[in-house]
Formats: structure tokens, sequence, C-alpha cells
């Protein structure tokens, strides 16, 4: 358990390390998932870093694809690629887009950057594995203004037809998108309850509280027949206090000052 | 086209248990037996083309050779941003079957008519687009998209075309078909349209006008190679039921237009304009009144070529 929170603090100083020297945005939306992602690549996910092609491994499709930060950092930590490549994010001639990408980028599943389109993919995957009587799992990361998309409806009704207990739906629900509060712009409550009334069987957690988390996703699926979705509620820019819950960490970068107060908070040592 | 669509991916799916059809909500009798005979190859994902065209990518990630299937502009334009995401970024193997390419379902109105598909489908980095001729070119396409990797667009027109092959020796996607030879112009027909293009080359035999015909039904890759063949004819017609924006005519235009080609080549587009269809129509009529049909290719070439005679 110890190791997924300091997993999460490592995951939170590579994303606000890369983004402050990249000058890139996002810093919340990385933020308010450190501790699913942690739990997913420190426990969740059945992967092999030496064999990121592995016919039965686990897939983990990011469709909240401007999040990349977080992911590319837990995909460096498993040792899927060299650390040193985080130095790159976002930079001229790097493989680390600021949306996530595939190319030449071991682990990545899928790229995603338009919004709406991860939880189709994942479930191809799913149906494929169900078709093929394979055991992996399928993970797909949606962000909560990110189910605005129709496109989105358009799975989430299918879904459960298919009977796809191997799929998992992950909202991080941070409760700010792109311009205000999700309350304001478009709201989604009952959001576990609209799943629900769709065929899903669903959990709602603490999306920081990594015991909490480690129960949800080591107990899948939630019903056998039924495609799980598990609702996360998060805070964006959980981790530093001047962040939290606050629409400018989806746009701004830390500069020199910001970073150090941050990583102060956050403790630079491992 | 349709049928001979079903039959060649039938022959697919019984050789390739990895071959998958996924149908939008369409393909009323058409793929009824495909679904009764490989069940576990086979999914209709509803009227929703977006999830069909971005689930079809995932299942071709874990290894399916996917089709999805639907009409006019839904598989295309309605979900154009998956299929360029999901399918040609990750390169992924799947083909976009489109039934009703140009004006096949003219009556159903402009809605049902496929006119910027191919010009839009062109341009995704990665994408072939196969635009048959008849029904023996459409099963040969299917049986070829179906077995290469990579993303691919299939137009089909319907039902009822001719056969314009009785013997086609060879297919290969990227290499158009010779199909009448003639020396004073070259027609180049892609899709359905290639019956009234020889139509029309036969009626201009009769005036005395010797006119080439080919068959490109792939419109992208290019057969760079036969546009320049065709080109030594100094005289290319472009015919094609999509419009003239973005299609085979500015393909060939463009390919004639970097050849820095000895002498000129004088180049005409025959196709859909610039506008919506104003009046309800069937095929037949709609052709009609753009000047597809057999006489109004005629009339156009004959025309095209009268200011070149008139020089001589």
């Amino acid at each position: 358990m110890e190791h997924l929170k300091e997993l999460a603090r490592t995951l939170r100083l590579h994303v606000l390390r890369m983004t402050h020297r990249a000058r890139s945005s996002h810093v919340g939306s990385s933020f308010s998932m450190a501790e699913l992602i942690a739990v997913l690549y420190g426990h969740a996910l059945r992967v092999r870093p030496d064999e990121p092609n592995w016919p039965e491994r686990d897939r983990f499709v990011l469709s909240k694809g401007h999040a990349c930060a977080v992911v590319y950092a837990a995909l460096a930590e498993r040792g899927f690629f060299p650390v040193d490549w985080l130095d790159t994010y976002y930079l001229d001639g790097s493989k680390l887009a600021g949306h996530i990408t595939h190319k030449d980028v071991p682990g990545v599943e899928a790229s995603t950057g338009s919004l709406g389109h991860g939880l189709s993919l994942a479930l191809g995957m799913a149906l494929a594995g169900k078709w093929d009587q394979k055991t992996y799992r399928v993970f797909a990361m949606l962000s909560d203004g990110e189910l605005d998309e129709g496109s989105n409806w358009e799975p989430i009704l299918l879904a459960p037809h298919l009977g796809l207990d191997n799929l998992t739906v992950l909202v991080d629900y941070n409760k700010i998108q792109s311009l205000g509060r999700v309350d304001e712009v478009m709201p989604l409550d009952p959001l576990a309850d609209k799943f629900r009334s769709f065929g899903w069987a669903c959990r709602e957690v603490d999306g920081h509280d990594v015991e909490a988390v480690l129960d949800a996703l080591t107990r899948l699926p939630y019903e056998p027949g039924k495609p799980s979705c598990l609702v996360a509620h998060t805070v964006k820019g959980k981790g530093v206090s001047f962040m939290e819950d606050r629409l400018i960490w989806h746009y701004y970068s830390p500069d020199e000052k910001e970073y150090a107060a941050a990583v102060a908070e956050l403790g630079a040592s491992r | 086209m349709r049928t001979a669509f079903i039959q060649a991916m039938t022959g697919l799916a019984a050789s390739d248990p990895n071959v998958v059809l996924v149908v939008g909500d369409l393909g009323f009798s058409v793929v009824e037996s495909y679904r009764e005979r490989f069940p576990s190859q086979y999914l209709n994902a509803g009227v929703a083309e977006q999830n069909m065209t971005g689930l079809a990518a995932g299942l071709a990630m874990a290894g399916k050779r996917v089709f999805t299937y639907s009409i006019a502009n839904f598989p295309t334009l309605r979900c154009v941003e998956q299929v360029r995401n999901d399918v040609c970024y990750h390169n992924a193997n799947v083909t976009v079957v489109s039934v009703g390419g140009g004006l096949a379902y003219g009556s159903l109105g402009p809605s049902h008519h496929a006119s910027e598909d191919m010009a839009v489908m062109r341009s995704l980095p990665g994408m072939r687009v196969v635009c048959p001729g008849d029904p023996v070119e459409a099963r040969e396409a299917t049986l070829a998209l179906g077995t290469t990797d990579g993303p691919g667009y299939l137009r089909l027109s319907k039902t009822g075309e001719p056969v314009i092959h009785q013997d086609l020796k060879s297919f290969e996607i990227g290499r158009a078909i010779p199909v009448r030879a003639g020396r004073q112009a070259a027609l180049l027909a892609t899709g359905a349209i290639l019956e009234n293009a020889l139509k029309a080359a036969e009626m201009l035999a009769a005036q005395g006008l010797d006119c080439q015909v080919w068959s490109f039904h792939t419109v992208k890759p290019l057969d760079a190679s036969a546009v320049l063949q065709a080109a030594q004819t100094g005289h290319v017609v472009t015919v094609e039921e999509h419009s003239i924006l973005g299609g085979l005519g500015s393909a060939v235009a463009e390919v004639l237009a970097e050849a820095e080609l000895p002498r000129p080549v004088r180049f005409r587009r025959l196709g859909l304009r610039n506008e919506f269809c104003p009046v309800a129509g069937s095929q037949n009529y709609l052709r009609k009144l753009y000047g597809l049909h057999p006489e109004g290719l005629a009339a156009s070439v004959s025309e095209f070529l009268a200011k070149s005679i008139a020089k001589v």
C-alpha cells in the first residue's frame, strides 16, 4: 500500500518537472488521477514491461489523452522505456507528444487526444478478447468533461449488450472541465446512476484513497456479465495546495517559483 | 456489387478466423447468410457509426481484420475523425465499406448521395481508396483489401451493375485496368460509372472518335504510370460519380501537372459539380442531369475533342 502512495507521489513529481520544463498544460488533469494510475500500473494491470506486446496483457486506454504526462511517467517507472525519455516530453523531436501517442512508445496501447474516442477502442479490444476466449482485461480512463461527447454514449450503450465484463471504465470525476465547473457547463449527476441505467455495474470511490482504489480495481468485474464502471471522485490538481480544485491548472504550467513550491509540498526526496 | 462483396467476405471469413464484419445496422438482404454462418465474426454495432469505427480499430489492434459496413456517407463522413485518428493513425487493418457510392441512392435525397467521400478519404494518411467498376472488380478488391495490411476504403455502388470484365486476368490495388484501346483520347473512369464511359466510347467510335477507356478502380494510391500512358493520346478525360473536387479528376490532375510532360496534354474532369442535387431522382435520372449518362459523356468528350481537331 505504502509503495503505491509513494508511486503516486513520484508520478506527480515527474509530471511537475515535465510540464515545468516543457511549459505545457494539463498538470491538474494528471494530478487528479495520480492515485488511479499508480494503482493501475503499480498493481492492477497485468503487463510485461520487457514484452510490451505480450498478447495476454491487460490493456489500458487513456481516453483523456491530454493527461498523458502521468501515464508516460508511470510507463517509465514500470520500465517500459527509460526514465530520461520523460525529459523530452512535449519538446521538439520527442516521441512523447502532448496527447498520448502510441508511435514508438512502448506500453501505450492507443493514441487519443480528441475526446470521446478511447472507450470505443477499448470496447473493440475487449470484444476481441471475448471472441478469442482470452483472459485479459481492458481499462479505459475517461474524464468527466469528455462525457459531453455523444460518441461515448454509443459504447456505453453497446458494452452491456455484449456482456463485456472484461471491460472497465474509470471516470476521473474531478468536477472541472475546460471552461468551468462540470455542474455549470454540462452537469453529469447522477453519473453512476446513468451508467447503471445503461446496464453497467458501478462503484464510486474517493480517487485519492489508495486503499479504496486498490480494492475497487482488484475485485473485477463488479457483476459477472456486466461491464464495470468506477466513478472516481477526485480533485483537479490534487497534491499541491495552490493547484487544487482550480481551473487555471488545466492550462498553466508551473513557473520557477511555483515549481519550487510544489516540489517542496510534495517532498523532493524519495 | 453488394452480392459480389458479401460472397467475397464469406470466402475471406471461411479462410481466416480473424476476419470480422461489423455493420452499422444496415445490410438487409445482404448480410443475413454471413451472419448465420459466422456469428463470432460478425457484429451489428447499431446505428452508431462513430463507435462502429472506433471499436473496429480496437478489434484490429487485438489482431482482427475488420470490415465496417454501412451506406452512403455514414461510415465515412459521419465518423471521419474515427477513420482518421483510430483507423489511419494506428495503421489498423480496417476496411471501411460503403454501399451506395455516388448517386446510387439518388431518390433518397442529398443526405444519401456519397459525392465527397473519395475526396475526404483520399486525404487521410495511409488510407487506400478503392472504387470498383463492376462486380468482378468488387470481388477482387474485397479479397485484396482483406488480405493486405493497412486501412482501406471500399466504395461500392449498389446492385444490378453489369459485368464488364468477362475474363479478368489480374487485379492489383493501385494498378488501373485498360478496358478499351484507342488513339485519340483516354477516358479514365472510377466506380460503376465505368459502364457509361465504355458506352460513350462506343458512341464516339461510331462518330469516328477513337477513345481508350481505363478502369481506375484505385484512386489512391493512384496508378501514375497508367495516367502517363493515357496522356500519350494527348487528351485525358476523367469520369466519376463524385464531385470533381478532390476525387479521381483531382488526383489525375495532380499527376499531370507535376509530370512535366514534353508536350501539353488537354484535360477535362467530368463528374458532379460544386452543388447538392436540386431535385429528387433515380440514379439514372440524376446521372443524366449531370451529363454522366452515355450520351452526355459522349457529347462532352466530342465537344472537348472538337477544339483539338479544329486546330489540326
